[in-house]
């Protein structure tokens, strides 16, 4: 299932690049896409793994950038 | 400017003016205190850089070493060790200057992006229970009324049931001239009404409204990355560790052969090294390439032109094939009458009415045009009418035999006729087994498509080919108006996928682009390099098939989108060579001793603002050609 969620707070172009990078290397992404300028956040994940997956995306995310936020 | 850009602002303005009044402390000599200068610049130092080195210490401990915060920490902590406190203070408030330039450059670019996109319908005023409730878009239901007042936005699809009034479509097109609407017209979400107050049956939810796909097509469009874009991530992934290790072994290399006692030799070198890592942040380039596909993409969509990623942006600029679909494309689609030929005294009013009372009750095409064609019929008049299929219409009219059809049923009734050799589809009449005429009906070239394929050529698209389903005859003839010299005719929507294969297989270098109506040509546009849909404007399946998707059907945007991909890429090129040209330049300086730190902070952030402003250019794409 591929969805896209609201990227707050993010500020530099490298450092989306990136969270991209590291989020597409958790096991059960697919697909990850983070458009700088929209402030989007595209993610495709098995449907039945869907949850878990998000919630390792939601943690890497406060990781790696910790004023960003994804809005669920 | 937001507060947090204010606070920003203060810290570095603060922060300068501690600086500048130890410099004058210590220039002037009036305090001679070598303890005051140096706390005054740490207080400066402190003021303008905290978060960076706090920010850096934390990404410490997530281990990310390469991070920007921690490079510029090492540079300006290495500096002060070396007692260049001045030179510290410096670059970490030019650092700052250019953070937050870089950071009101990017929402001011988001919101000029988003200004342009301002389709997005606030609210929506829908008649329930016999009252009207203002209510969010997305709140209103299939089937419900909503009121439109003039100068308002529609909120969502639907057809009109009450009212009539003019249509502003210039948000979705970049067309303005406003169309007419009256009842059981559809209209669409983002279009403006203009004149009066409208009534609106919705017939699809916000979610599936015309808005709402093109918004989620342009904000999308930026995860179909293009090439180069690829490039410079990558490039910035190995960018800076690289650096980083030059400026190690800058660090210690020389000073072991140039004098490994030597203290002053050993801080020159050290000095260059932390100017090296002032050096080492890759924003201006990770930011200024997908800034301008960015800007490029919000540019041309103002334009009705919208692209569904930024590696079609690249294609389209490489084309030098374009295949054009002939109807729907270079002509309108819509057959209209387009000759009258009299024969035996009759006049051309006689026969288009007789024509059109035989054809009121069909629904072919050619009998719709008729129809069009005549204003009213006087169906009084007829008192028989049977289709014969394969000929055409059998009617009695005043009590007499009329026969309405092709040139098959003049010879079934036995009728002597005169040939017609005109282009087109003919129907000839006859009446009470005398011959009266013909009516030729084709379906009529766009007023600018020998503009389009003219601007085609200039723009270097030295193979133009045409593809249609329809006979040699009218393919040639449509062929020869509009200066193309390929075209392939009778093709099944099959062969056509077919034909498109064997020209990407021949084709020089380049792209080939097909150009269709989208609305039988999906696999073609599939199958192209890049499939751009012409009148994509309420069309679902054109936009969801097509790579470019032009929202009106004027063929003159096909070469516009040439052109303006051309110039986006052309931009990211600029920005790719400037910046790296800056930043090596800078490097090799520094290394030789001919820049300071001073030198390489301010190289480092002019040439991101630079690329910066660069990008945003690429939000002007011209309105005509």
């Amino acid at each position: 299932m591929k969805k896209v969620y609201r990227l707050d707070e993010i500020d530099c172009a490298n450092c989306a690049a990136k969270l991209e990078n590291a989020i597409s290397k958790i096991s059960g992404v697919k697909f990850a896409g983070i458009n700088f300028f929209a402030q989007k956040l595209t993610v495709e994940i098995d449907d039945d793994r869907f949850d878990d997956v998000m919630a390792e995306v939601v943690k890497t995310v406060k990781r790696q950038q910790p004023g960003c936020k994804v809005i669920l | 400017m937001s507060t947090k850009h204010k606070k920003m602002l203060c810290r570095i303005l603060a922060s300068a003016l501690i600086f500048g009044i130890a410099t004058v402390l210590d220039g002037t000599q009036i305090i001679k205190n070598e303890y005051l200068y140096i706390i005054l610049l740490f207080a400066a130092y402190f003021t303008v850089g905290w978060d960076i080195l706090w920010r850096a210490v934390i990404n410490i401990f997530h281990g990310k070493i390469f991070d920007e915060n921690f490079l510029m920490s090492i540079a300006t902590v290495g500096a002060i060790f070396i007692g260049e406190y001045s030179e510290a203070v410096f670059v970490m408030i030019f650092y700052q200057v250019g953070e937050l330039f870089q950071s009101i450059a990017v929402g001011k670019s988001r919101r000029s992006i988003a200004s342009l996109m301002q389709l997005r319908p606030d609210s929506a005023v829908v008649e329930r229970s016999g009252s009207t409730v203002t209510v969010d878009p997305s709140q209103v239901n299939v089937g419900e009324i909503i009121v439109v007042r003039p100068g308002e936005k529609i909120p969502l699809d639907g057809v009109i049931v009450q009212g009539s009034s003019y249509i502003n479509t210039v948000a979705l097109t970049g067309e303005s001239m406003p169309s007419d609407a009256k009842e059981g017209d559809d209209v669409l979400s983002g279009c403006i009404n203009m004149s009066a107050l409208i009534h609106v049956k919705v017939t699809k939810s916000f979610g599936e409204s015309t808005v709402s796909k093109i918004l989620e097509l342009v904000e999308n469009s930026t995860a179909n990355k293009a090439k180069s874009e690829n490039f410079i991530t990558r490039f910035a992934r190995v960018y800076t560790p690289v650096v980083v290790i030059c400026a190690l072994l800058l660090a210690v290399i020389p000073p072991l052969f140039l004098g490994v006692a030597d203290a002053q030799v050993w801080r020159s070198w050290v000095y260059r090294a932390m100017s090296f890592l002032v050096v080492s942040c890759p924003c201006a380039l990770v930011i200024s390439v997908p800034m301008t596909f960015f800007s490029g993409i919000g540019g041309m969509s103002k334009r009705g032109i919208l692209v569904k990623g930024s590696n079609y942006i690249e294609t389209l600029s490489k084309c030098d094939t374009a295949v054009l679909d002939k109807t729907g494309t270079l002509t309108t689609g819509q057959i209209v009458v387009t000759k009258v030929y009299c024969e035996n005294g009759y006049k051309t009013d006689d026969i288009i009415q007789l024509a059109n009372i035989c054809e009121s009750a069909s629904t072919h095409p050619i009998a719709a045009a008729i129809r069009n064609y005549a204003a009213s019929a006087d169906n009084t008049r007829a008192q028989t009418i049977e289709e014969l299929a394969g000929y055409g219409v059998h009617a009695v009219v005043d009590g007499t035999d009329v026969y309405v059809g092709n040139a098959k049923l003049m010879d079934k009734i036995g009728v002597s006729y005169k040939a017609c050799t005109d282009v087109g589809s003919l129907v000839y009449i006859a009446r009470a087994n005398e011959y009266m005429g013909c009516i030729v009906l084709s379906d009529v070239i766009k007023s600018d498509s020998k503009r389009a394929i003219d601007s085609l050529k200039e723009c270097g698209i030295h193979r133009i080919v045409m593809l249609t389903g329809d006979n040699d005859a009218v393919a040639s003839n449509v062929a020869a108006q509009l200066g193309i010299d390929e075209y392939y005719s009778q093709l099944l929507p099959s062969d056509k996928v077919t034909k498109t294969e064997t020209l990407i297989q021949n084709k020089t270098g380049g792209s080939l682009a097909f150009v269709g109506d989208g609305i039988n040509d999906a696999p073609v546009l599939a199958r192209a390099d890049i499939g751009i849909a012409m009148g994509g404007l309420g069309s679902d399946a054109a936009i969801e098939a097509a790579d470019v998707v032009l929202m009106d059907d004027n063929p003159l945007k096909i070469a516009l989108a040439v052109k303006s991909a051309r110039r986006i890429v052309s931009i990211v090129k600029q920005n790719i060579i400037f910046v790296l040209a800056v930043k090596l330049t800078i490097l090799v300086l520094v290394a030789l001793g001919a820049a300071g730190m001073w030198a390489a902070v301010f190289a480092d952030v002019g040439v991101a603002v630079l690329a910066i402003l660069n990008a945003m250019r690429a939000i002007r794409i011209r309105q005509k050609l």
